[in-house]
């Protein structure tokens, strides 16, 4: 209940401060989706999250890093009992450990995801290269819907080394692209480098 | 008749003119398969953001001035929002921009709230003109410094500085009865946007002459003068909300339409320059924020001076 509160307060917050409006370009996917998108700024995750219908923002779960959003305090319960974040370690402690193992877990049990595969926020406009988890995991899971996600304005929010921590509320624009089609027997590289293209087609 | 009674006749008026509009709206859309096309769609979806901004108003003047002083608080910095994802600022001019956002709009209507004129009508002219540019300093960026640091004065001065004197009319006369203030920012609200609204029917109906292709494609010289003029005949028609006799209201009216218009065409440009054809897309038919204030921008200063010049309380 209390969650449920929050999260409406969160896009009631999230609009007021950054609009986050969906802007989609084909009619939105009806079944499992994985939301991949450019990554500029801390706001990423609630912009996405709030600019999604309520239908489909009660299915989906954002893949955070676990360095920052499992600090004690709001962060943490946010990420947890608010967005239900999937919390994943960018520095990996064993080296046989499966850093997407919650993630392939979450899949499982059809949860819809937001991901972004640059691993790390880019203070450009355009997205960096692709890291491979895009990859293994559209491999693994054929029937997930890939929808790219570009927002727009957020990289100027929150430049790196501001002297003052305060994002500029800047209007942003969601903009959700047409799922992207499977090739069979793809090489990872060419893949990666489609799906970055489809997030930069809405730039 | 006391302020509050004034009020409740305007605003059953309001309502009135509302439940009109949206009955042709609703005839016009069952008019063909299409629901009338897309003029109609765009009128229907004007009429559902009046119903929403006369909602918002009256709640205000319901609770208010506190009330009011916070919601054009936020017009300030939606307005603001919009000039600024427009304009292509700089990771260096971060520090100046927070200050804006974080820092003036707060402190312009807090001074609104406390009476001060005299920093309330100095504080950005002054101060932040000269502030705004030593913080952009801090950023390390000289490339295209000056036309940086103008843009973010200009969005300070236009979403933050002219907005912040519709509610200061609130404030104009401080031994007036409670609630003729508020009057007269209704007075300019109702003004302001009947004269759009007028401009853009006739505009629509009788528009042969375009006034400014380049800067304003759908103004035209006959929506001005018959929008205008209809605009200036309603105002005339509620001087007994005003301290102003009838003749008094006129000129008052034709000040606010004239004002708005030039408003409306200076903002255009603004917004042209930087590339858009809408401020943005918050108020549904509308556009942004900005599309729906650039008339009340200059409207309001100049009625704000105006009034105080003239009719001192």
């Amino acid at each position: 209940m209390i969650a449920r509160l929050a999260g409406a307060g969160l896009v009631g917050f999230t609009r007021t401060l950054v609009g986050a409006r969906a802007q989609w370009r084909v009619a939105p996917p009806t079944g499992q989706c994985l939301y991949f998108a450019n990554h500029t700024s801390h706001l990423d995750t609630v912009a996405i999250w709030s600019a999604l219908a309520p239908s489909q923002r009660a299915q989906v779960r954002p893949v955070a890093a676990r360095d920052y959003w499992d600090k004690p305090g709001l962060r943490q319960w946010l990420s947890g009992e608010v967005l239900r974040a999937i919390l994943i370690d960018r520095k990996r402690e064993q080296a046989d450990a499966d850093p997407l193992a919650p993630v392939r877990a979450a899949l499982d049990q059809g949860d819809s995801l937001i991901l972004f595969p640059e691993g790390t926020r880019s203070a450009e406009r355009l997205p960096q290269a692709f890291k491979g988890g895009l990859f293994t995991l559209a491999n693994a899971y054929p029937h997930v819907e890939l929808v790219p996600v570009y927002l727009d304005t957020l990289h100027r929010s929150l430049p790196k080394g501001a002297l003052v921590p305060l994002p500029l509320p800047l209007y942003c624009n969601v903009n959700f692209g047409a799922s992207l089609s499977r090739v069979a027997g793809e090489a990872r590289d060419v893949f990666l480098a489609r799906a970055r293209a489809a997030v930069e087609a809405m730039a | 008749m006391t302020p509050q009674t004034k009020a409740l006749y305007v605003f059953a008026g309001i309502i009135g003119l509302l439940l009109v509009a949206s009955a042709v709206g609703w005839l016009l859309s069952r008019r063909g398969a299409d629901g009338g096309g897309a003029t109609v769609q765009n009128l229907n979806a004007r009429v559902r953001a009046w119903w929403g901004m006369v909602a918002v108003l009256g709640t205000c003047f319901a609770i208010g001035p506190i009330a009011t002083l916070l919601v054009f608080a936020f017009i300030s910095f939606f307005a603001l929002r919009e000039f600024i994802t427009l304009t292509p600022t700089r990771a260096g001019d971060h520090l100046p921009l927070v200050a804006a956002f974080y820092v003036l709009i707060p402190l312009q209507y807090w001074l609104i709230h406390d009476q001060w004129y005299g920093l309330f009508a100095i504080f950005i002219p002054v101060y932040a003109f000269l502030a705004l540019p030593v913080l952009a300093v801090f950023g390390g960026d000289t490339n295209d410094f000056l036309e940086r640091t103008t843009k973010i004065q200009w969005g300070t001065m236009v979403a933050i500085y002219c907005i912040s004197h519709a509610p200061a009319l609130m404030i104009l006369h401080p031994d007036a009865p409670p609630g003729q203030g508020q009057l007269l920012l209704l007075y300019l609200m109702l003004v302001v946007q009947i004269s759009d609204v007028m401009q853009y029917v006739f505009g629509k109906l009788f528009g042969r002459h375009k006034l400014a292709p380049a800067v304003s494609p759908s103004k035209t010289v006959e929506g001005l003068v018959g929008g205008g003029l209809a605009a200036i005949g309603i105002g005339t028609a509620l001087w007994w909300m005003t301290p102003f006799t009838p003749l008094q209201s006129a000129g008052m009216s034709t000040v606010i339409v004239m004002a708005g218009v030039c408003g409306g065409l200076a903002l255009s440009a603004v917004k042209r320059s930087l590339g858009a054809k809408d401020w943005g897309r918050m108020i549904e038919g509308h556009g942004g924020m900005m599309d729906r204030m650039d008339s009340v921008v200059f409207a309001a200063p100049v009625f704000f001076h105006f009034t105080r010049y003239w009719f001192p309380g």
